[in-house]
């Protein structure tokens, strides 16, 4: 199966924030949730992929295709959904398909005033008449119905409440059911990706810190609260950082199935992606 | 199909799930042939990542307990009573480390140990 992203040392400077050497892969059939404070360059990243700036090194190749010199082509199987108003705010909710249906090849307007319904999205209302959260669905539902093969979300969640997320989240999970789609999502909420992620890209400062399958996150990071004496117990090597607080030592163990084996009786706790943020930016490292 | 999973386990995700599926195929509660969900359904629906649906499934296949037929899908594998005899020993194995862990750090005598087996061996004849 092809892999759907494929970017390879991109750099980027800019005056005061670079992005370097940044490389990974999305492969089809997955979720790749990119996590990283702000201004950290998930953006920045985006940007370069989608072809909206140039970048001063590396390759990006989409669909097995250099994503610069078959733009057109390539854009026409990308959807996007970011934080915001995307369309025109007096439009009413069904002209967005007359609209749209006239840009993308593949548009299918069954599946636009599908997903108003699913979504339960007023037709005949003006965009600007639109809470935030329904606007947020009406960017998917525009998105979804280009019938794209990658879908690309820049905080496109933010504004939803928890049930409306669910609901998004289910339908991302839909998306990716035939293995030839793919998403690459960039979000702050990070339980969205403990719910769906299968791959987790922590991006800080411009460089990435790590890329790795939540599965692999999962059996190797927990959370040991404990006291100084059993920190002192520890091998450096079973964790990658620690939090000193005010009435315990709190630890993110990288290796949790062995370090609880060998102590026996230990209570760990199960490391979310929010977590695993805070340790490698707020701790102390070895 | 039950199955019931828990973040706080001393086992991984996917293990939890291969357990469970070997247990049910093992009492008979699913039967050779019986169709098995799809990878992905089974990752939607158990809310974890495909990767680990993955590596149970893979897991179950290289064990012996399914089989996966191209263009059909994945199905209970044939009652293979080779399989589910190295299953159970394995399971017996699990248990008899653990009494031989606290054995050793109570410093209690090989010989009791074998004894108290020998006895449950015996207890129902």
């Amino acid at each position: 199966m092809m892999d759907v992203l494929n970017v390879a040392h991109v750099t980027k400077h800019y005056k005061d924030f670079s992005l370097n050497d940044v490389s990974f892969t999305l492969p089809a059939g997955m979720i790749l949730g990119m996590i990283g404070e702000n201004g950290a360059g998930k953006t920045t990243t985006i940007k370069a992929i989608l072809d909206l700036i140039a970048v001063d090194a590396g390759d990006i190749q989409i669909f097995g295709r250099d994503h610069h010199s078959d733009v057109k082509d390539i854009r026409q199987q990308i959807g996007v959904v970011m934080d915001g108003v995307n369309q025109n705010p007096f439009l009413f909710c069904k002209d967005v398909d007359a609209m749209l249906k006239r840009i993308y090849k593949n548009w299918s307007s069954e599946k636009f005033f599908a997903y108003l319904d699913r979504f339960e999205l007023p037709k005949d209302k003006r965009i600007k008449e639109l809470s935030k959260g329904m606007n947020v669905k009406l960017n998917f539902a525009a998105a979804l119905a280009s019938a794209p093969r990658l879908l690309i979300l820049d905080e496109a969640t933010s504004g939803l409440d928890p049930v409306m997320r669910d609901e998004i989240l289910s339908v991302l999970q839909e998306f990716v059911m035939d293995e030839q789609n793919a998403v690459l999502m960039s979000t702050h909420i990070t339980s969205d990706l403990d719910k769906i992620a299968d791959y987790i890209m922590f991006i800080h400062k411009g460089r990435i810190l790590f890329v790795r399958s939540k599965e692999e996150l999962d059996n190797s990071y927990g959370i040991l609260h404990c006291k100084k004496s059993f920190f002192d117990a520890l091998d450096p090597s079973d964790y990658d950082a620690y939090i000193k607080e005010p009435f315990s030592y709190k630890v993110l163990l990288n290796h949790k199935f062995e370090t609880m084996e060998h102590f026996r009786d230990l209570d760990v706790e199960k490391a979310s992606i929010e977590d695993i943020m805070l340790f490698y930016v707020k701790g102390e490292h070895v | 199909m039950e199955i019931i999973l828990s973040s706080n386990s001393q086992k991984p995700i996917y293990e939890q799930i291969t357990s469970q599926i070997k247990g049910m195929i093992m009492r008979g509660e699913l039967k050779s042939g019986d169709p098995m969900p799809s990878m992905r359904g089974l990752a939607k629906d158990l809310h974890i990542s495909v990767i680990t649906a993955q590596h149970a499934y893979e897991d179950l296949q290289r064990d012996g307990f399914i089989t996966t037929v191209a263009g059909k899908g994945t199905f209970v594998a044939a009652r293979n009573k080779d399989f589910i005899r190295e299953e159970q020993l394995r399971i017996a194995q699990e248990k008899l480390y653990e009494a031989a862990r606290i054995g050793r750090e109570n410093h209690i005598e090989l010989d009791r140990l074998v004894g108290i087996l020998t006895m449950f061996y015996e207890e129902d004849e």
